[in-house]
């Protein structure tokens, strides 16, 4: 039978429609096969001493201490690093840059850097850092995971300013006010919630990174809160125990697995929560 | 129009206001967005303590024109006013004058409401902090007196410390009002500002203006015809970035000399 017009066209939109469905069922069932194989092989191993000891030697006693407080010290610090300059430079090409072609340059490779694979920026702070400064360091995985995190929150910083109205900027000059107190003031603060969340989603970004800190920080098998010298921390440890050829090493990695999933899902809720908060009620 | 020399332009409206009536005029205005031309030689004086509305079809140029007269356009690039303005006799157009105080002496409010992120209270104190260091009571004083002029303070006067973005758009907008009058402008420019509003804030908004001229000069923007001719004193009727006629606006409305006018009042274009 021959189908009319209608017809077809009813069954090309059922058709799209199950495929969408599909598409959808087969990502959510990625996802949920992760969350389930990290339940299942990490919560067993979660105890006080996960929190409390440091690494340790293979068949020893002990826990992740020394890589989350490591992995802390790492994202602290390049999320200090990365706000101050991307929400600088997000400022800038929201605010000051008139979208000349300088600005067009500049936002071009921002965005190269956005996407830029982490192991090329391990492999240049390695250059142009760990060599010259003779060892690997706490202060070269920071500013590795700085240069990951900051495309992140220019991005994210230069969007927010522009969805203020043009208005409310000039309502602040009209007043008297000169252009950088008015953005210090009011556009900052109108868009103190976008960037709050660029900010935490490039936080999630960098928290599971390895790559860069293979090259840089390296890892340290005690406690250490030095950043001059190799520090340990949880990606780094996973890819090390996980590969290792020791049962309990190998249950050590499926917890910080865990912990860095956690983790991420926390700051996405939060993220979530923050965006939800009405603005205007 | 452009043709005619400056000095016969004002020539003519100098019968309409009395010369040490003017506080601000723009003599042989030329406004340009990049190379679009968009006001072509513009005279027009704005008298003290009255209301002069600029009418006109969309795109004629009043907004374009009150936008030079606190040059907030100097915030972009490419937007350039040539000719003069005259604020007391003294040019603003001219390379030295500080334009944050010129902005503090000619303040203005925007068609849409634009209340800043933060208390009511602290929106009323954000110019006035800018230029003057008063004491507490003082600051409170003025932000009781600023939300008083523009009719909002029995609305608000328990909730000072709530969030200018909790009010209603009719109130942001007499928010916006008291913001600017706290700075004690002795011009204030109005851009459409009854354009979002519902009619009983805009008669509210109305009243304040009225109230307002007796310490300032206000430049008002509008496309309500009515409203032109509630509120104001003096009316400049506009068309294609050129001013068309200016008088005083009951004589505009009730015997315009040009035919353009006449058409416009009338809704026979626009």
């Amino acid at each position: 039978m021959k189908l009319d017009r209608r017809g077809r066209r009813s069954l090309k939109a059922g058709a799209f429609m199950a495929f969408s469905y599909v598409s959808t069922v087969l990502a959510l069932v990625a996802l949920v096969a992760i969350l389930a194989s990290l339940l299942v092989e990490g919560v067993g191993g979660l105890n006080l001493a996960v929190f409390t000891q440091s690494t340790p030697p293979p068949g020893g006693e002990g826990g992740l201490a020394n890589a989350i407080v490591g992995s802390l010290m790492l994202c602290a610090a390049a999320m200090v690093a990365a706000v101050v300059v991307g929400v600088l430079a997000g400022t800038w090409l929201a605010e000051y840059s008139c979208d000349s072609w300088y600005a067009r340059v500049v936002r071009f490779v921002n965005d190269v850097l956005l996407s830029a694979p982490s192991i090329l920026i391990g492999l240049f702070i390695y250059e142009v850092v760990v060599r010259p400064m003779g060892g690997f360091s706490g202060y070269a995985g920071a500013l590795a995971l700085a240069l990951i995190a900051t495309p992140v929150v220019t991005r994210t910083t230069e969007d927010v300013l522009k969805l203020q109205s043009r208005a409310l900027r000039e309502s602040g000059v009209a007043l008297g006010s000169p252009l950088w107190t008015t953005i210090q003031k009011i556009l900052w603060r109108a868009a103190g919630g976008g960037i709050v969340t660029g900010g935490l989603l490039a936080f999630a970004r960098i928290s599971g990174e390895t790559a860069p800190l293979l090259f840089t920080s390296l890892n340290n098998q005690f406690f250490s809160l030095d950043m001059g010298r190799p520090i340990a921390n949880l990606p780094v440890v996973i890819f090390n125990f996980a590969l290792s050829a020791y049962e309990d090493w190998r249950r050590l990695a499926w917890v910080g697995a865990l912990l860095i999933a956690v983790a991420v899902l926390a700051i996405n809720v939060l993220v979530r929560v923050l965006a939800r908060e009405p603005r205007r009620s | 129009m452009n043709a005619q020399p400056a000095a016969e332009v004002f020539e003519t409206y100098s019968e309409e206001v009395a010369s040490g009536e003017v506080k601000l005029e723009t003599r042989n205005l030329d406004f340009f967005y990049g190379k679009v031309q968009s006001l072509h030689g513009v005279t027009i004086p704005f008298a003290r303590n009255s209301v002069t509305a600029l009418i006109g079809p969309s795109g004629c140029g009043k907004s374009t024109l009150l936008r030079a007269l606190n040059r907030i356009y100097a915030l972009y690039p490419g937007q350039r006013a040539d000719g003069q303005i005259l604020l007391d006799g003294q040019d603003i157009l001219d390379r030295g004058v500080d334009l944050t105080v010129l902005r503090s002496r000619i303040g203005m409010v925007f068609q849409q409401p634009t209340p800043f992120p933060m208390s009511i209270y602290d929106n009323v104190a954000f110019g006035v902090r800018l230029y003057e260091r008063l004491s507490k009571a003082e600051l409170n004083q003025r932000v009781e007196e600023s939300l008083r002029r523009s009719a909002l303070w029995d609305e608000v006067k328990d909730k000072l410390h709530a969030s200018g973005l909790s009010l209603s758009g009719g109130q942001q907008q007499r928010l916006c009002v008291a913001r600017t009058v706290a700075v004690r402008p002795e011009v204030l420019l109005l851009d459409e500002p009854a354009s979002a509003l519902d009619p009983i804030s805009t008669a509210k908004l109305e009243e304040t203006i009225v109230e307002l001229k007796r310490d300032m000069a206000v430049v008002i923007v509008t496309h309500n015809l009515q409203q032109a001719a509630r509120i104001s004193d003096y009316a400049a009727f506009m068309y294609l970035g050129r001013l068309v006629e200016f008088a005083a606006t009951a004589r505009l409305f009730d015997t315009p000399r040009a035919s353009r006018t006449a058409d416009y009042i009338t809704g026979r274009f626009g």
